[in-house]
């Protein structure tokens, strides 16, 4: 079998008395659509910031296509094609719609130590963010200052961001969070078409947008990885309905 | 932004108009002081500028940028003295020493970040200081006299008031070009970007020190330039012109006139010299009345003046 895209071998990561990430192992393969469920302070955000490189992990290995990535900074993984979208929407709030896509895309087009050209005339730069933008359904609000966004639109130019930079592992920390039924329905359609494109790890609580996304699952609960397998075996998995889904009308669906 | 006639690009572009006119002004009314006030005024405009390359567009509370003065007034002094005048030879050492002090300083200053910044960037400018304190050779901490201004051969003469009024003028409207094309360049973008959100920034890709590290470098090269003329216009430096006081001086200069905004340490130096000179003739206790003023200006008009005649502008 082919090396997988992400493998993660005993990752461990304390906060204090907390162990956040506690010996966590995971693969990743290539293409699949990999979703990573658990309550509350589960270690979900945590386990992502560490493979960014937005946090180091206390002891453990992260490789990403085979190549140890464990001690690289968060921008030399995001060359490597590791983007992220933010659980607490974090973006440049007093730039345009544009501006910050435009920003991702240059990030990727070589350096930018570049002090006399207008960047925002780089019709290379603006058509990346544009088509960036089309994808998630945002470019009519190019010209738009961030701050102005509805919620869900800058969720939505969350993602066009993290897809300007042209990943080949897309992780995602809830993209659903605080979306109405509507845009969550349009950001899982989004999905749907995004992951024949690339690789992605997505941390939901929406048990509907995950089980109809996910080609295999793992289940967090205190920072250990207590199961990690297809939707189906999920669903049937008995550790992963005592310690996490309990009450089963979760496993089935709510609303 | 297209370029609109609004407030502030009005104020701007009179503010100019003013500045390129003065000398005129000057030799029909006979007030030569008027003159040497404003030199005075444009350079430290200068100094203002290039702070808020930092302050205002990479969101670095630098609390140390007058040490830029001191070593560009040090490296025209010390060359005068030691029989160096060439200016062609004394504006490039002052520039490369404060641009080789300012990468030292970036390095271990950007480190922190906020309240330490402000704290280590002030302390490093102390520090400064008392080196030239020490200076026993150059005046220690009476200063060092400039008995020639920097010898320019026939291009310029800068012991002529106009001359060298223009001189710092055309540095200053240079700077503020330059400033413009870098904050619109892809350069400027990062460095904005960083200012904004530096996680964010991080996360697409972007090695965020190495950026702030150069807008520094460049932000301290600039204002030795300002620290150069400065010592021709008062054919003096001493450890003053780098003491604590003045770098807040250079702050409230910027903070007053528009962070962030290209001409707002230009309007901010104006306001703040004048105002200083005008109530410093009225009282000895101009500082009284500063004091509460620029704490108004700063609780009740966000973004200076600039911002001010911005708002005007929404209506
Ligand atoms: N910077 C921090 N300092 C201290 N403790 C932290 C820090 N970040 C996270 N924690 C703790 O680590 C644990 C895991 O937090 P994390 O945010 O990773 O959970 P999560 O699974 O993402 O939760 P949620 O579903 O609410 O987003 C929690 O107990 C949290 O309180
Ligand atoms: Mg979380």
């Amino acid at each position: 079998m082919a090396d997988p895209l992400l493998r993660v071998e005993n990752l461990v990561r304390r906060f204090g008395g907390i162990v956040a990430t506690d010996h966590v192992s995971l693969d990743v393969a290539q293409g699949e659509l990999h979703a990573i469920i658990g309550p509350n302070g589960a270690g979900k955000t945590t386990l992502i910031s560490q493979l960014t490189g937005h946090l180091t992990p206390d002891s453990g290995s992260i490789y990403l296509g085979g190549r140890d990535i464990s001690h690289l900074a968060a921008y030399r993984r995001s060359a490597l094609g590791l983007a992220r979208s933010f659980q607490i929407t974090s973006l440049l709030l007093d730039f345009t719609v544009a501006d910050n896509v435009a920003l991702a895309a240059q990030a990727h087009a070589g350096h930018s130590f570049s002090f006399w050209r207008n960047a925002r005339k780089e019709s290379g730069l603006r058509m990346a963010a544009q088509a960036a933008l089309e994808r998630v359904g945002l470019a009519h609000r190019a010209g738009v200052l961030v701050s102005r966004l509805s919620h869900g639109e800058q969720r939505e130019l969350e993602l066009a961001v993290a897809l300007a930079t042209k990943p080949q592992l897309l992780l995602l920390d809830e993209p659903m969070a605080g979306l109405g039924v509507t845009e969550s329905a349009r950001m899982v359609k989004l999905l749907q078409e995004l992951r024949k494109e690339v690789t992605i790890v997505l941390v939901e609580h929406d048990m509907n947008a995950v089980f109809a996304l996910a080609d295999r699952i793992s289940v967090l609960v205190y920072g250990r990885v207590i199961a990690s397998d297809v939707p189906s075996a999920i669903r049937q998995n008995e550790d992963v309905k005592r310690a996490y889904l309990g009450d089963q009308h979760v496993v089935t669906a709510h609303g | 932004m297209k370029d609109k006639l609004n407030a502030r690009n009005l104020v701007s572009a009179l503010l100019v108009a003013g500045l390129l006119l003065l000398p005129l002004y000057s030799q029909a009314s006979g007030n030569v002081f008027v003159l040497t006030l404003f030199t005075r005024i444009v350079i430290l405009a200068l100094a203002a500028a290039s702070l808020n390359l930092i302050m205002g567009y990479g969101g670095m509370m630098s609390f140390g940028h007058a040490a830029y003065l001191g070593i560009g007034g040090y490296a025209v002094g010390i060359l005068a003295q030691e029989g160096f005048g060439s200016g062609f030879l004394q504006f490039p050492v002052a520039l490369a020493a404060s641009a080789i002090y300012a990468l030292v300083i970036g390095a271990l200053s950007l480190r922190t970040r906020g309240v330490y910044f402000i704290m280590i960037t002030l302390a490093f400018a102390q520090m400064a200081y008392y080196v030239a304190s020490g200076l026993a050779r150059y005046g220690g901490d009476d200063g060092l006299t400039v008995y020639k201004r920097s010898d320019f051969g026939g291009l310029i003469n800068l012991s002529n008031r106009t001359q060298f009024y223009y001189l710092c003028l055309a540095c200053l409207l240079g700077v503020v070009f330059l400033i413009w094309r870098i904050v619109n360049s892809r350069f400027g973008m990062v460095v904005q970007g960083l200012r904004s959100n530096e996680q964010r920034m991080q996360a697409i890709g972007f090695p965020a020190k190495r950026y702030k590290l150069m807008c520094f470098v460049i932000s301290g090269t600039l204002c030795g330039l300002a620290g150069a003329l400065l010592a021709n216009n008062t054919d003096f430096v001493s450890p003053a012109v780098m003491y604590w006081t003045r770098s807040g001086d250079l702050m409230v200069m910027v903070i007053l006139g528009g962070m962030g905004v290209l001409f707002g340490p230009v309007v901010g130096a104006v306001a703040y010299l004048l105002l200083e000179e005008l109530l410093s003739q009225v009282t000895e206790y101009w500082a009284l009345i500063m004091g509460p003023l620029l704490l108004l200006v700063v609780l009740f008009a966000r973004g200076g003046i600039m911002g001010l005649l911005g708002r005007l502008n929404r209506g």
